[in-house]
């Protein structure tokens, strides 16, 4: 692995520069949100590198940005933010959206308490092992033929809750409502099709995972209020993305766009950075397969959710909404927008892409549901699976990363060295001991998923609430873990 | 000589493959890929496809030729890992590939790959042979 050779300079406590003088062809700065301790990490692997080699694109706004939880990926780094103005030039790429498009996170709310959880923790978790399809190789329950299949790619999320797959409230908490506008199943390939039709309502294997957690802190009390949330309370949390079908879609048009970048005079300095104009027919025919990758993504955790609510139902044969159930909020932390930003006293469409990072609009933001107008959106942290998790709201500040935050704990160690570590050692074992149930569907998961490959979330958040690009309402620990 | 090993990468895995020439190259990159998908040993193949790509530059048609066997993979259920090359160049390849169907197999799954990435992809060639290094997406 190549060490990180340039210099970063501070900012402020929080934030550290690449100039631009750093690379030749770079158009802005680079801008990585950290401490000290977390730059430690990051200065060590290639992650600064592609900070820098972002800054490259044609119509990049302002800086080229990274979150506190930014590790090495290919093309963006993960933890990327990068915005471009589509008036001037500016690209799209289907690398700075990242294979697993609209992989995200939401959080449900019980109305369960540890008391009435803990005691059955091991027989909860295997009845969710079995009712939902997770791992290599696992096929959903859920097979439509072709033209349900474009109903799912053009309407998401709300294809699942016209099946009975959910609630319009479950809509109206779900970024974009779960049902991104402008979605083209004509720019989705055959092959694109046939990954994507046994996956719908499978968790996928890896990284992704069902979570029961236990409220343990309030930062908030009023924003905590508003989600109905308090010390003691569980919730629960689903981590999955678009499976096959956006990876599909992501290599197509990856491959597709290294063919234009002389077309139109684009030079970028990995192949996996292949862009193209947002307003040109290849960034359109992108834009367009992109969304219908979202669209399937949302309905993927729809209906995860619903097996989630179906298992709840008959473990404690009460009613989901008895049990109180309700999504607190959906985001995306894999994807493209577009967003209007005032820069220099213009307003402009920027085509923002995040990758590895959340949205975070602020209190009064028009796109927010009526319910976290006041509060601001909702912001769901993820940890690994032997440390917190956080809830958080978005801020007025956050207008500096374009409303961005971050979006995990962000990998330390890779999944190799990861196995090494936990060479002769019981992962679950050690699990067990803090009072965590797991299982996995994968052999090798729980080794490579191990709490010490990630960066410590507590850190990483502890930087997005320093900084001000998000605010602190509540923070989880994980009781049972369900991975891929 | 080693046909692959795994090398460091945070959050994906990567594959430094070696082979005598681009040919070898090509075959030992599959089997790299499948042998982190699978269990191998002991596998006796069963069925076959026929692969014929192209693609602008030799570092394109290796990605092109991993995710098509990917591709085959998800969608077919055919673990590959024996490859009978009839044509190579930079730009062109025809591969028979032989492979089993997970079926049965199910338990010798490991690790999903789910795509071969061009992230810094660079083919090294010299007197001694070829190497390149992969960043698969897991």
């Amino acid at each position: 692995m190549q060490i990180w050779q340039g210099r970063l300079e501070k900012i402020d406590d929080y934030r550290w520069c690449i100039p631009k003088s750093y690379m030749p062809g770079m158009r802005v700065p680079g801008v990585i949100y950290a401490d000290k301790n977390l730059l430690e990490s990051i200065e060590r692997d290639r992650a600064p590198q592609q900070v820098a080699n972002a800054a490259h694109f044609p119509g990049i706004v302002k800086y080229s940005l990274a979150m506190p939880d930014i590790h090495w990926g290919y093309g963006l780094p993960i933890g990327g933010v990068v915005a471009t103005d589509i008036e001037d030039g500016g690209v799209i790429t289907p690398g700075g959206v990242g294979y697993d498009i609209n992989c995200g996170v939401r959080l449900v709310k019980t109305n369960l308490t540890e008391k009435e959880i803990k005691p059955r923790i091991k027989d909860l978790v295997t009845a969710l092992y079995n009712h939902v399809p997770a791992g290599l190789g696992s096929e959903g329950k859920i097979r439509v033929d072709v033209n349900e299949e474009r109903k799912i790619l053009t309407n998401g999320a709300k294809w699942a809750v016209s099946k009975g797959f959910g609630t319009k409230e479950d809509l109206e908490c779900t970024e974009e409502n779960g049902q991104m506008q402008g979605a083209d199943p004509s720019k989705v390939s055959d092959r694109a099709y046939q990954r994507g039709k046994k996956q719908s309502g499978t968790l996928g294997s890896g990284n992704h995972f069902i979570e029961i957690q236990l409220v343990d802190e309030i930062y908030d009390e009023k924003c905590a209020e508003i989600f109905n949330i308090e010390k003691g309370q569980i919730t629960i949390m689903i981590h999955s993305g678009s499976r096959g079908f956006g990876h599909q879609i992501c290599d197509e048009y990856s491959k597709g766009m290294i063919g234009v970048l002389s077309k139109y005079g684009i030079s970028v300095p990995d192949r996996q950075l292949a862009c193209a104009p947002v307003r040109s027919p290849e960034g359109q025919a992108y834009i367009g397969a992109m969304k219908c990758a979202a669209n399937y993504a949302w309905n993927n955790r729809q209906c995860l959710m619903h097996l989630v609510r179906e298992v709840f139902e008959k473990f404690f044969n009460r009613s989901s909404k008895d049990l109180g159930m309700d999504l607190i909020y959906d985001v995306a932390h894999n994807i493209a927008k577009f967003e209007k930003y005032n820069i220099d006293e213009k307003e402009k469409l920027l085509c923002v892409h995040r990758k590895g990072a959340t949205r975070a609009f602020p209190p009064g933001h028009p796109d927010l549901p009526s319910k976290y107008k006041e509060i601001g959106q909702p912001v769901i942290i993820p940890g690994d699976m032997g440390r917190h998790s956080f809830l958080l709201v978005g801020t007025q500040k956050a207008e500096e990363t374009f409303f961005s935050t971050c979006h995990g704990a962000g990998r330390l160690m890779s999944r190799k060295a990861a196995i090494s570590a936990c060479r002769g050692r019981s992962i679950s074992g050690e699990l067990a001991e803090k009072g965590i149930s797991v299982m996995a569907a994968g052999r090798g998961t729980l080794a490579e998923e191990a709490p010490e490959a990630y960066k410590n979330v507590t850190e990483v958040v502890h930087v997005v609430h320093e900084a001000g690009i998000s605010k602190r309402v509540a923070r989880m620990r994980p009781l049972c873990v369900l991975k891929g | 000589m080693k046909r692959y090993e795994q090398i460091p990468h945070t959050a994906d895995i990567a594959i430094r493959v070696y082979g005598k020439d681009l040919k070898e190259l090509f075959i030992n990159a599959a089997y790299g890929m499948f042998d982190i998908i699978a269990d191998l040993e002991g596998l006796k193949s069963s069925v076959s496809i026929d692969v014929n790509l192209k693609a602008p530059s030799k570092e394109e048609l290796l990605v092109s030729w991993l995710d098509e066997l990917l591709y085959n993979f998800y969608t077919k259920g055919i673990i590959f890992f024996e490859f009978e090359v009839s044509f190579l160049s930079e730009e062109q390849l025809m591969v028979k590939v032989y492979g089993r169907h997970i079926g049965e197999n199910r338990n010798r799954l490991k690790t999903e790959i789910k795509a071969a990435t061009y992230h810094d992809l660079n083919i090294r060639e010299s007197d001694e042979g070829c190497s390149v290094d992969i960043v698969f997406d897991v």
